[in-house]
């Protein structure tokens, strides 16, 4: 299971880049793709649309079921990864690159250090 | 929870277990469900479906019984022959579905769904017994412990069989059965199975099992699991018992209504006389989204018309299908209907199953 060091995790299993220039990059860890299994759908939050932290922003769906994911920081939605549409399955080969689901300019760049680094998150994933 | 014989060999490729039927069962390995369906569809692939039942009904009136017990005609079944079947309750519902093998003569195989099983035996025997038209010359008995069953499917599946069999298979037609050997092992292959596709099912010894595994697996046939199994199933418009049928589905308003035949049967009263305010459809979509089991079936008004039974994207077309029980009026081929997926009704058309032909 792979947890890149430089990126930080919500509990329900989302990780998010820093902040640059207010931007972050949001995915599903490799932990998480791997529990979906085989990608087939994924529906992506309109640009524009203001995310509260926690609140449901997309919907990666498995062979086996159908998942919310979850803004884990407060933003407004710059870039969705439109080639997803066609190609769902880069979310279980590429989790944190090429899998990546949509950018946020974030209201508060500093609540991203408020989220679980890779060493907490592991733990979690461990809990399952 | 019970293991197959062939537990260790799903472990040993990674397979990822979880409990189905009372069964820890490999649900796929690390190859993917898409992956494996289309190993399937284009090549060969191979499932462990040892925890399917097998029950054994022997004595001079096998076949009069059984036709009596079922929905099909298993007295027209010469021997080595099987057939596709149902079980009926007498409150026009069912049981389970089946294959029922004739071996010999006097002598029939009946496989049933894991989860069924006792239920099956339970039914046989007691309408065996039973005074009226009864009580029949037979014994039934669960022989599950003593047959381990591995089914192997797909446009390659017979030829590779056939290059490890020490009998010829081209003449073994479908629903044919041909006992040989394959290394020295004693099999009983069955030209059938549940995914669409050309094939066997091969009935061995559990202590066999794992040798015959991995004899395929050197063969070139990818191992599938629970998943694949489903997913191939759906799309050759096959149902799950549990999902499109269970005790109260009426065969006779489903795509499978040829399988009750014309004859005196238990419980056949009761399935004509139910009539059919709902039908078993295929659904294709039109949007994106899986729709699951449960959800509700809309029409263009937004009314509440039926639930889907099962559902899945394809692996080859990536097109959303699915079975859904739907009000008979809107059932006919073409209608144009909804699925609720997550809130937000999803365009559909009734199409009848199957959603791929090979």
């Amino acid at each position: 299971m792979k947890i890149p060091q430089e990126l930080r995790f919500a509990a329900s299993h989302e990780w998010a880049t820093e902040p640059a220039d207010g931007i972050v990059t949001v995915g599903i860890s490799d932990f998480a793709q791997d529990q979906l299994g085989d990608v087939v759908f994924v529906e992506l939050p309109d640009v524009g649309r203001s995310l509260a932290a926690g609140e449901a922003a997309a919907v990666v769906e498995s062979v086996k079921t159908a998942s919310d994911i979850y803004a884990p920081l407060a933003g407004e939605v710059v870039e969705v990864n439109g080639a997803l549409l066609d190609a769902p399955e880069a979310i279980n080969t590429d989790a944190y690159g090429e899998g990546w689901l949509f950018r946020l300019r974030v209201t508060d760049a500093a609540a991203w250090g408020g989220l679980l680094d890779a060493d907490a998150y592991a733990a979690v994933a461990e809990e399952g | 929870m019970r293991q197959t014989p062939l537990h260790d060999e799903h472990v040993a490729l990674n397979g990822r277990m979880v409990d189905f039927a009372g069964w820890r069962m490999p649900i796929q390995y690390p190859t993917g469900i898409p992956q494996e369906h289309l190993a399937v569809r284009q090549d060969a692939g191979m499932f462990d479906v040892s925890h399917m039942g097998q029950l054994r009904v022997l004595g001079p009136d096998g076949a009069p019984f059984l036709s009596w017990a079922t929905l099909n005609d298993p007295a027209k079944l010469r021997p080595a022959q099987g057939q596709y079947s149902m079980l009926q309750n007498d409150r026009g519902g069912l049981i389970d579905d089946l294959y029922v093998y004739r071996d010999v003569d006097e002598s029939f195989l009946v496989v049933a769904n894991a989860a069924n099983v006792d239920a099956v035996l339970g039914h046989l025997q007691s309408l065996a017994a039973a005074p009226t038209p009864g009580p029949f010359r037979v014994v039934v008995r669960d022989e599950s412990d003593a047959w381990a069953l591995l089914a192997v499917q797909g446009p390659s599946a017979a030829a590779k069989v056939d290059r490890l069999a020490d009998a010829d298979l081209t003449s073994v037609r479908k629903n044919r059965l041909v006992d040989t050997t394959l290394s020295g092992m004693p099999v009983r292959l069955a030209r059938t199975g549940y995914t669409g596709e050309d094939g066997f099912e091969l009935f061995c010894r559990p202590v066999d099992a794992a040798a015959l595994w991995r004899l395929l697996l050197e063969a070139g046939v990818t191992p599938c699991g629970l998943g694949a199994r489903d997913t191939l199933r759906l799309e050759a418009g096959f149902p799950l018992f549990g999902h499109e049928l269970d005790d109260r589905s009426n065969p006779l308003c489903t795509p499978f209504a040829w399988v009750v035949k014309d004859k005196p049967a238990f419980g056949l009263e009761a399935l004509r006389a139910g009539g059919c305010p709902r039908r078993l459809v295929g659904l294709v979509l039109e949007g994106r989204g899986i729709a699951r089991d449960g959800y509700r079936v809309l029409d263009e008004a937004g009314g509440d018309i039926g639930r889907v039974t099962s559902g899945t994207v394809s692996p080859l077309t990536r097109t959303s299908i699915a079975l859904a029980w739907v009000d008979a009026a809107h059932a006919d081929e073409g209608a144009r209907i909804a699925v609720e997926i997550r809130g937000q009704p999803v365009a559909a058309t009734v199409t009848p199953p199957p959603f791929y032909r090979p």
